[in-house]
């Protein structure tokens, strides 16, 4: 296929799309394949199970793709088809652990002042970080966050999403979504401030 | 007064709960002021902000895994075959 169609606008991909062009297709499967993989993996408990739901997933996006209204996205789209798909599928999600019974990573005195505060990070923490290979365990550490912080941090920072996509996608409140987001984040920030020690 | 100011300053605790709320750009125009307030006389609050900012950054650039090109090719199948039909 020309390597160009990966970066072409996605109203051209749908509308080639439309017209049943087998390239945009696969510039589809390239740009988002794995990252539904990923994000199917936050429902269910496997990567096997993962991929039949994409697969699924892909049949829903050729079948419907005539009805897409184009009110959203369409990453927004299929990553709803998808949602909808994994939730029926999933097992993972019934252990669903509530946030507040997660103690937060940031320790406090009774005054409210910080009890341990944050170390100081270097300025060139990112490129370190990945240099030393933290960007496999941080993909554990999310991986390892209960479900729907998960699939909340997924969707936000690593997919880049909007806060009303992700609330679009996952039939959640903005409240709700944020409090997960929050409690992700902070236990990330926690990852990395345990890597940064020994790297 | 000195009670009423202890009231309106945030503490610690009540800064980093709110750091998600004002990345989102969600706060009331007087939380965002007492919460910026606060940053401006806590060393340790901005230090979070900054990390969970390079935190959100360092997840941005986790990629995911390389596509199978054997399952790209049965997708690709998939789709040809749903054309035919």
């Amino acid at each position: 296929m020309p390597p160009t169609l990966r970066s072409v606008g996605e109203e051209e991909l749908v509308e080639r799309l439309r017209m049943k062009d087998v390239d945009a297709f696969t510039a589809l499967v390239e740009l988002y394949h794995m990252p539904m993989v990923r994000l199917a993996l936050t429902f269910v408990p496997n990567r096997s199970v993962a991929e039949e739901v994409v697969q699924d997933t892909w049949l829903g996006v050729i079948n419907g793709i005539d009805h897409f209204e184009e009110r959203s996205s369409l990453k927004t789209w299929m990553f709803r088809i998808l949602v909808n798909r994994a939730r029926k599928t999933g097992a993972r999600e019934r252990r669903t652990v509530a946030v507040d019974d997660i103690a937060a990573t940031e320790r406090f005195s009774p005054d409210g002042s910080w009890s341990r505060p944050p170390q100081e990070w270097t300025d060139d923490v990112v490129d370190r970080l990945f240099a030393a290979g933290v960007a496999k365990r941080l993909q554990i550490a999310i991986d390892e966050l209960p479900p729907a912080q998960c699939q909340v941090v997924t969707l936000r920072d690593v997919e880049r999403l909007s806060a009303r996509e992700v609330c679009d996608i996952l039939s959640i409140t903005e409240a709700n979504q944020r409090v997960l987001l929050h409690r992700a984040r902070s236990q990330l920030r926690h990852t990395i401030e345990l890597e940064m020690e020994g790297v | 007064m000195t009670v009423r100011l202890l009231n309106r300053d945030l503490v610690c605790r009540q800064a980093v709960a709110l750091v998600t709320d004002y990345l989102d750009g969600v706060l009331s125009r007087r939380q965002r002021r007492r919460f910026e307030a606060h940053l401006r006389n806590c060393p340790n609050c901005s230090r979070y902000l900054a990390q969970i900012r390079l935190t959100i950054d360092t997840v941005g650039h986790v990629e995911p895994d390389e596509l199978d090109p054997e399952v790209k090719n049965e997708l690709i199948d998939l789709y040809r075959r749903f054309l035919e039909e």
